[in-house]
């Protein structure tokens, strides 16, 4: 038997216009967790899909236990006992976490479900491995790191043995990010080998066994995670040597910008998402609410822009703004960095130029008379692409739906920023980014600020945080429990409001 | 350059699914006729073209409602709304047309017809809307509000004509238009006729074929270089996005529904706008065939407006050349049976055109695979390729 249980050897993989994996190997030892960094579009997404059978390699040879195989489509992987948990999860959202995991794989008899059969295993396998779920729950209604608990079940009752994690803690809460680390801990010590994409340098330190470091569709380096250094990864992985922190002047607030006064926004059932918050965003600070996922902050969000009805009064510049719909809000200064960039902040059909120009084509200079000036847009986008280096196969004529998700997100941020909004509001601007992306977005942000502008910041990264907010509003179930000076907090302070064990009783603005 | 391929690409599809109806029709034909089998091909392809000059120019007539209501239902495609009730909007439409064709005499000149069509286009446009205001005020689903549509409009229209003056009892039919509102030749019967002797036997063309095209030419305008398009796609491709760039999806919901009814209602007025010899409005319990055939143009044509042009001058072409076909005593089902297998067809050219790609990878992989066998493993490999 061969050391190695998956080796991918020369693997080279073109898109139109790109070359999205050159030349590149990996070896995936027995047992061990092996971590694979790069940034975005370094061709990490694109060499684990090939490994899934969702594409195929122009050239290069996959092999399993030293002998070589094709993998024609995501069936053949999973009968080599190849599976995966992709970024954004693949889940039948009205069905049961029961029905979800046995999905395409069923136990029957003549025909009819034998449903207690697969409860049984998957009872078994979620004690074996500590992956805590509740069967018959939907999985609308579960929390993200519970989805992603039945996403790995469903690998083990697939008796996978090649375990993929296409970046698994983009969605993740601190708590559950640990939580997943252990769970990876324990899959690796029964005998799994793990996959685990990433561009998160703590969690390869704290988890990883090895890591093999990709960069603009080439392998640098397989190195023993025990022998580096974080600062060496990033290095190997940016191509030079980079900062992480970012140059940031205390904050010199001018007047209230955005105003919201007892906020209430209508939740499901009787319970109310957002329950009679108020606070202030003023010129030229970074107001960050913090909390953990699903206490209210999408709401507030939504509530805030216009795409969820509300009571409550909001204020930009002292105009009232909630009754108005979202394109008028829009045109009185607000932006909006979604956080689901799919749903809401791209047109994935449309390409490159027509969504940087998603705001803007109603502008007198892109249009004449209800007629699109098309050359106007193209030179506009090809502005944005430049400035914000959004990187693409066919430049403004790229498919949306092509490209990367660091370069989608950087099409939103570089469109929003572009308004020259009065209020920016980014949800999570940063989810799913690489280091380079993310200092770049902070460090746009933090321009942003300095001239003059508010920005509230959703953030659910402590870290993004503490990076980046002057001050902090603690929201727990849909209440702001807490105001915070950034700079005069720790982080477990921070958690234990976000937890709820503590809360502040003093009124805050 | 990459428009022009991915444009090529598509319409291989549509030619590759075409022809996939054609040899399926074949074989309908050697079932019921074998020993005229390649002949009725012959004549299926041959189309208009078996009978001259008059036989293009009916390839012309037919083609416009179906052009019409091809581009009343790909218009609703492309902002993300299926219009079965094309069918609906275009009686609704006829009857709309026909009546200020029969009533409004006192309109001079040119003037009447343009203002029957214009009607025809205004009845249209309120029955598709409200498909749209059901849609976007209440959430209904447009395919339900659409087929009870149809009927409510098929009923009623028969209602309203057998208890009106439009009735003609002795032909179960409305009564002819005044002259006036009878679309004009313009100068197309003198060019696609036949010769009887010194007489000129021309078809039933007329301006319709001209303002169908034009139209799609405006609707091809409208959607791909108007911000008023742009917002339309928008929201077909992604209804959240829209609404978060501020665009009102309601307010697109109503006026692309109202838009693809108003193609429907003129492809009615079109019809109808004929002379005593022409098309009139039959009270019977049937929908209007022309309002279904516009799925099958606005999929064959991929609801490109200029692909609608063609896809609907070739079914009208098969349509005119299976009615030939009774020539060669094939029955006159058979030539629907063949056309209902092209329009199934074209439903599948996406299908088809998967297909296309993914044999294109295969053929790569397996060069890829005896490239690899040069290599130390040439027991294994040899098993995958046979295998």
């Amino acid at each position: 038997m061969s050391d190695y249980i998956i080796e991918m050897l020369g693997i080279t993989k073109d898109f139109p216009g790109i070359r999205a994996n050159d030349d590149i190997s990996l070896r995936l030892r027995r047992g061990e967790i092996h971590a694979l960094l790069g940034e975005n579009g370094a061709g990490k997404s694109t060499l684990m899909s090939i490994l899934f059978g969702l594409y195929q390699a122009e050239e290069g040879v996959i092999k399993k236990d030293g002998r070589p195989v094709t993998i024609r489509d995501p069936n053949e992987a999973n009968a080599l006992g190849i599976g995966m948990v992709h970024q954004h999860f693949k889940l039948v959202h009205n069905f049961t976490v029961l029905e979800n995991i046995v999905l395409g794989v069923e136990s029957s008899r003549h025909g009819v479900l034998r449903m207690d059969e697969a409860r049984s295993r998957v009872m078994e396998l979620s004690r074996r491995y500590g992956l805590l779920i509740d069967p018959d729950a939907l999985i609308e209604q579960i929390t993200v790191g519970m989805q992603q608990r039945v996403e790995i079940l469903k690998m083990l009752y697939r008796e996978n043995e090649i375990l993929i994690f296409d970046e698994p803690t983009a969605v993740l809460t601190p708590q559950e990010i640990e939580e997943l680390m252990r769970i990876m801990r324990g899959l690796a010590s029964e005998g799994k080998s793990i996959l685990f994409i990433t561009h998160k340098l703590a969690e390869i330190m704290a988890v990883a066994d090895r890591c093999t470091v990709l960069r603009k569709g080439r392998s640098i380096a397989t190195v023993d995670v025990r022998d580096s250094s974080p600062e060496e990864l990033a290095e190997m992985m940016v191509g030079r040597k980079i900062s992480f922190t970012i140059d940031k002047q205390p904050a010199r607030p001018g007047e209230a910008v955005l105003s919201v006064e007892n906020l209430s926004v209508q939740g499901r059932g009787d319970k109310k998402a957002v329950d009679g918050v108020s606070f202030e965003v003023r010129a030229g600070e970074i107001v960050c609410i913090a909390g953990i996922d699903g206490n209210g902050q999408s709401e507030l969000v939504y509530a805030l822009t216009g795409l969820m009805p509300s009571q409550g009064r909001i204020a930009l510049r002292g105009r009232q703004i909630d009754q108005l719909p979202i394109r008028r809000r829009n045109d009185q200064g607000m932006a909006h960095i979604p956080e689901d960039r799919h749903k809401y902040g791209l047109i994935l059909d449309y390409d490159l130029q027509q969504n940087l120009s998603l705001k803007r084509y109603l502008s007198q200079e892109m249009q004449r008379r209800g007629f699109i000036r098309f050359d106007r847009v193209r030179s506009y986008a090809q502005g944005l692409i430049e400035r914000f280096d959004i990187r693409s196969g066919q430049g403004p004529d790229t498919l949306m739906r092509s490209m990367s998700g660091g370069n989608q997100q950087k099409t939103i941020v570089a469109r929003e920023i572009d308004i020259d909004p009065e209020v920016l509001i980014a949800v999570q601007p940063t989810r799913g980014l690489d280091v380079g992306a993310m200092i770049y977005i902070h460090e746009q942000l933090v321009r942003v600020r300095d001239e003059g502008k508010a920005i509230l910041l959703i953030s659910l990264e402590l870290d993004e945080v503490f990076q980046l907010a002057d001050r902090i509003l603690v929201i727990y179930e849909g209440k702001l429990v807490a105001e915070l000076d950034a700079a005069r907090t720790t982080q477990q302070e921070l958690g234990l409001y976000m937890a709820g064990s503590k809360k502040q009783e003093a009124s805050h603005a | 350059m990459h428009k022009i391929r991915k444009a090529l690409s598509s319409m291989s599809a549509s030619l590759l699914a075409i022809a996939a109806g054609l040899l399926a029709g074949f074989i309908i034909l050697l079932i019921s006729n074998p020993a005229n089998a390649l002949r009725g091909l012959a004549t299926i392809l041959l189309g208009g073209w078996n009978n001259g000059m008059k036989g293009v120019g009916q390839v012309l007539y037919y083609a416009t409602p179906l052009i019409m209501t091809g581009l009343s239902v790909g218009f609703a495609f492309k902002t993300g709304m299926f219009n079965i009730g094309a069918a609906g909007q275009l009686m609704v439409g006829g009857l709309a047309a026909v009546y200020v064709g029969v009533t409004w005499t006192f309109l001079p000149g040119a003037a009447h017809w343009i203002v029957a069509l214009l009607a025809g286009m205004l009845a249209g446009m309120a029955w598709g809307m409200v498909v749209g205001l059901f849609k976007a005020l209440l959430n209904v689903h447009e395919v339900i509000t659409s087929i009870m549509l149809n009927y409510i409009g098929m009923y009623g229209i028969n209602y309203l004509i057998k208890n009106s003056h439009l009735f003609d009892p002795l032909k179960n039919q409305t009564v002819n238009v005044a002259a006036g509102a009878v679309l004009p030749k313009a100068g197309l019967d003198q060019v696609f006729y036949i010769l009887k002797g010194k007489y000129q036997d021309a078809s039933a063309v007329n301006a319709g074929i001209l303002i169908a095209v034009g139209l799609a030419i405006v609707i091809y305008i409208l959607l791909n270089k108007t911000t008023f398009g742009f917002e339309l796609k928008a929201c077909g491709y992604n209804r959240h996005a829209s609404r978060y760039a501020g665009i009102s999806e309601s307010r697109a919901i109503i006026t692309s529904m109202a838009i693809a009814g108003g193609l429907a209602g003129i492809a009615g007025a079109l019809m109808y706008l004929a002379p005593a010899s022409g098309m009139h409005i039959h009270v019977a319990e049937v929908l209007a065939e022309q309002g279904f055939n516009g799925i099958a143009v606005a999929l064959l044509g991929m609801s490109n407006p200029l692909g609608i042009i063609f896809t609907g001058l070739f079914i009208a072409h098969i349509t005119v050349g299976g009615s030939y076909l009774q020539s060669l005593r094939y029955m006159k089902e058979i030539i629907e049976v063949i056309i209902g297998l092209i329009i199934y067809f074209s439903a599948f050219s996406l299908l088809v055109r998967d297909v296309i790609a993914r044999a294109g990878k295969r053929r790569a992989r397996k060069t890829r695979l005896l490239a690899a066998r040069e290599g130390q493993d040439n027991l294994s490999i040899q098993k995958e390729v046979d295998g």
